[in-house]
């Protein structure tokens, strides 16, 4: 028996071609299984992408026309269109990028000049990335308790608000990443030419991280653009036409939101079409500040 | 001396003083609008909190485990959508995260030079697709698809099975838990999938080298040297997708159902915190206690992203100082 044993093919520490062959066979075996399960799983992702982009495609484009820039929104049947969200969009997005950029740019340029290793610094970065990535519905809860209670209702400018909060830590991210890619060398530089701090921060070093700031406040609108949560408690949204500020403002995602939802099917179509416009929009920006972030490296 | 001095060089001086007011006024700009962001946290906190303070005294700690909600009665409880909340985010996390893993080996390892930047751009679009986008495709394609064909397959499939059966029963309706966790993978996948691809950048090509050399596959160079070397980070990488799923709001109201029950199938309909809140908040009166239940319902969920988005950054620290 023990003869049979030590003299027979037993897998062991001992050198058996026919032993390593298998095992090797079996190690690329799993190598590939793996592999292709890696490829399939990148296919499934992109099979996601492409199913959303076909249904937009073929939903929005069936229910686009010229009505849906030109008639605001109107009951079911009424043949409206989409003009007073596309504007109120517009406006809340743009104001809340107005008011959001600034004091983003301000932190992240605090956070890269002043307050690289410092404690308090540390401290505002962690803020900031937990309100970059907190729940959006929250900052609408919060504003509307400081905007919308006190002030007696909803309002657009509340919307702005709110999208002003979700547009800062965006901006402050890439501000302060670009930033910190300038070399030293080059502030010493301006700092020994005589330079105050200020002016080398304003003309040397955004100016040399400009397209990095760009693409950070262009990602900055696309995000916003499509955010339905926060302007549900703050611009409530808006069926008449309206661009005053002080009252409730339609906005593309709301209306969205609420034909959607609705039973009526000339609704739903209409819902696809701005489905698809402010998909193309927030998807192109995507392309153009990544497009703009490779043409500086 | 000093008036000689002056009178010399008059620009110079002026130019200094102003740089030192400008200096100052532009560092305290910057340093208040730091403040500024903490405070806007803090306020977001406190607001909340005092906001869902009727309800945390009407109801007190059961609040957090109470299944009610009764807006007849005036009784409410959070336990429903805390369970949804949880649930679907925990579901989501399981189907992402290996997709997430197979995306970002692939992206890292397998796929040729001039495909990686395309595959990696479209990943990342999945991130930059609207919430509401994803609600309406959810709604009008994922779940009739789901009802059709997937759901009835697990239900005869894996119904009858021993202890796990009573996950997969019940009818077939393509809305519910199962899908709201669905669709919330898809919107996670692109945020783990970069972070790990990120950081499986980050280790050294050496040891990877030095382990091919010793004859290993790429799947036993991942296993044995990239994995171990980024574990902290890929799990905070988990984690943040974890928040992101906790507080997703328009895409959950789409599709998972809003019913208030716990049900034990996971194709029954449920809540999450955020998808109540955004349906029940345009029928609550102004000082209601179900608007104080909902606001208390947002502190909740603030406390539980926050918990887990520091948690991710904490576990991410190393990768964020590189």
């Amino acid at each position: 028996m023990s003869i049979s044993l030590s003299a027979g093919a037993v897998p062991g520490p001992r050198k058996d071609p026919e032993v390593a062959a298998a095992l090797g066979r079996r190690r690329k075996r799993v190598d590939i299984i793996i592999r292709s399960l890696c490829v399939g799983a990148t296919l499934v992702g992109l099979a996601f992408l492409a199913s959303i982009l076909i249904t937009l495609t073929y939903r929005g484009f069936e229910a686009m026309n010229l009505r849906v820039f030109t008639q605001v929104t109107a009951p079911p049947g009424s043949e409206g269109g989409l003009l007073n969200a596309i504007v109120g969009s517009l406006i809340q997005a743009s104001l809340g990028t107005l008011i959001g950029t600034p004091i983003g740019m301000l932190v992240g340029t605090y956070l890269a000049e002043y307050a690289r290793g410092s404690k308090f610094g540390d401290l505002v970065r962690f803020v900031s990335d937990i309100l970059l990535s907190a729940p959006s519905i929250l900052i609408g809860l919060f504003v509307y308790q400081i905007l919308v209670l006190p002030f007696g209702g909803f309002s657009g400018w509340a919307g702005v608000v709110a999208l002003a909060v979700i547009v800062i830590p965006v901006v402050v991210r890439t501000t302060e990443d670009m930033l910190t890619l300038i070399p030293n060398t080059l502030r010493e530089a301006v700092i020994g030419l005589g330079s105050p701090k200020w002016k080398m921060i304003v003309f040397i070093c955004w100016k040399s991280a400009l397209s990095g700031i760009i693409t950070g406040i262009l990602l900055a609108i696309a995000r916003v653009a499509g955010e339905t949560a926060p302007l549900l408690f703050t611009s409530l949204g808006n069926n008449a036409w309206s661009i005053d500020l002080t009252k409730p403002m339609a906005s593309l995602p709301i209306t969205i939101y609420s034909m959607a939802g609705s039973p009526f099917e000339d609704w739903i179509a209409l819902a696809w079409a701005g489905a698809l416009l402010i998909t193309l929009g927030v998807l192109s920006l995507n392309v153009l500040a990544r497009t703009l972030l490779r043409g500086r490296k | 001396m000093s008036q000689a001095a002056t009178a010399a060089t008059p620009v110079p001086a002026a130019a200094r003083s102003g740089g030192n007011l400008g200096d100052t006024i532009f560092e305290w700009a910057c340093r208040g609008s730091g403040i500024l962001v903490l405070a806007l946290l803090g306020a977001i906190i406190v607001e909340l909190f005092i906001a869902g303070l009727p309800a945390f005294r009407a109801f007190g700690l059961p609040f957090l485990w109470s299944t009610e909600w009764d807006p007849v009665q005036e009784v409410f409880g959070a336990g429903v959508s805390i369970y949804g909340t949880i649930v679907t985010a925990v579901l989501a996390i399981l189907f992402a995260v290996p997709l997430a893993f197979g995306v970002a080996f692939y992206l890292t390892e397998l796929a040729p030079a001039w495909l990686r930047g395309p595959v990696g751009t479209a990943i990342e679009l999945l991130a930059a697709v609207p919430s509401i986008i994803y609600g309406m495709w959810g709604f009008f394609v994922i779940a009739p698809a789901f009802a059709a064909h997937l759901q009835p397959w697990i239900i005869d499939n894996f119904g009858a099975l021993p202890l796990i059966g009573f996950l997969f029963q019940g009818a077939p309706f393509g809305t519910g838990i199962f899908t709201a966790a669905f669709i919330l993978a898809i919107m996670i996948l692109p945020f783990i999938a970069a972070t790990m691809r990120d950081v499986f950048l980050q280790v050294p090509p050496v040891y990877k080298e030095s382990s091919y050399g010793l004859g290993a596959t790429t799947w036993e160079v991942m296993k044995g040297v990239v994995l171990p070397y980024t574990r902290v980070s890929v799990v905070g990488g988990i984690m943040l997708g974890l928040g992101r799923a906790l507080g997703e709001t328009m895409a959950v109201t789409f599709v998972i159902g809003n019913a208030n029950r716990i049900t034990t199938s996971l194709f029954g309909p449920g809540n999450t915190i955020a998808s109540l809140v955004a349906l029940e908040f345009g029928e609550s009166e102004t000082g209601s206690l179900k608007l104080a239940s909902l606001l208390a319902l947002g502190f909740i969920l603030f406390v539980l992203s926050f918990i887990v988005l520091a948690t991710s950054r904490y576990l991410l620290r190393s990768r964020l100082k590189a």
